[in-house]
């Protein structure tokens, strides 16, 4: 087992977090025409280095003081920041939900084709020949 | 599994658009018919979207967390034209007819937001399954 998870590396935690990124975004083009409905996404790098990113937090010394980077919660999902504002509170802009949807999808291909690449080397070496 | 959720977000979102779909195809049929009474003129339908935020919003037509349903089907609230026309049998005493709030131009527009919006949907759909299957040819490298 240990083998198995050294051999796939990163791309196994990858590939789920790059899906349940292509769900987030599906949820936003759903909901493109829900008044108030507030678009997400799903901040990949601090979920993969989570816990690298609370080691570099910065200290707050006085009440005052934010806290560093956004609130994100442990999901790593942030509401967007719409380029124009709508009538109806809704922040989903189809063009830029489009875009981010077709990069997801080429990004979790990506992440598919490396595991491919790992397994068939997994394969070949189980093989022997 | 998270691909496998997308069918059903995207599920609903196909029916909250063909729900608004039809909605528009029933003002549009009843953008000229007229009345006797301003309270039984044919109001245009509008559906009101809500996002499924939880568990607990979800039912059975709209089972998936993160998708849409529509909360409702309400009446626009523009008053009825009120149109002399003396000839018409509906007419009332004084010879007015109350004609539908429908807008046939705005009708379209709506009618082409929904068919686009539809079209986003199955887009999303079929991405989905496209990379649903070639994770599952990952068992054949």
């Amino acid at each position: 087992m240990n083998l198995l998870n050294r051999t796939l590396g990163i791309h196994d935690q990858a590939l789920q977090v790059k899906g349940r990124r292509l769900e987030v975004l599906a949820q936003n083009i759903a909901n493109a025409d829900t008044p108030s409905y507030k678009a997400r996404d799903i901040d990949f790098k601090s979920v993969l280095s989570g816990t690298q990113a609370q080691e570099l937090a910065i200290t707050a010394t006085r009440g005052q003081h934010f806290s560093s980077g956004e609130a994100a919660s442990e999901s790593g999902l942030l509401y967007r920041v719409p380029f124009n504002t709508s009538f109806d509170g809704n922040t989903v802009e189809m063009s830029v939900e489009q875009a981010q949807y077709g990069k997801a999808a080429a990004d979790y291909q990506a992440t598919l084709q490396f595991l491919e690449n790992r397994i068939s080397g997994l394969r070949k070496a189980l093989r022997g020949d | 599994m998270s691909i496998s959720n997308i069918f059903g977000i995207a599920g609903t979102a196909l029916n909250a658009q063909i729900t608004r779909m039809n909605a528009t195809a029933s003002n549009l049929a009843n953008a000229g018919t007229v009345s006797g009474k301003e309270d039984e003129a044919f109001r245009g339908k509008r559906t009101v979207f809500k996002a499924l935020v939880n568990e607990e919003m979800t039912h059975a037509g709209a089972p998936y967390v993160g998708g849409v349903m529509v909360a409702g089907i309400v009446d626009d609230p523009t008053a009825p034209r009120r149109v002399s026309d003396p000839k018409n049998p509906l007419a009332d005493k004084e010879g007015y007819v109350y004609q539908s709030n429908v807008s046939e131009v705005t009708e379209m527009v709506e009618m082409m937001a929904a068919a686009r919006s539809y079209q986003n949907n199955v887009e999303v759909i079929n991405t989905a399954r496209q990379l649903m299957l070639r994770t599952l040819d990952i068992t054949k490298s």
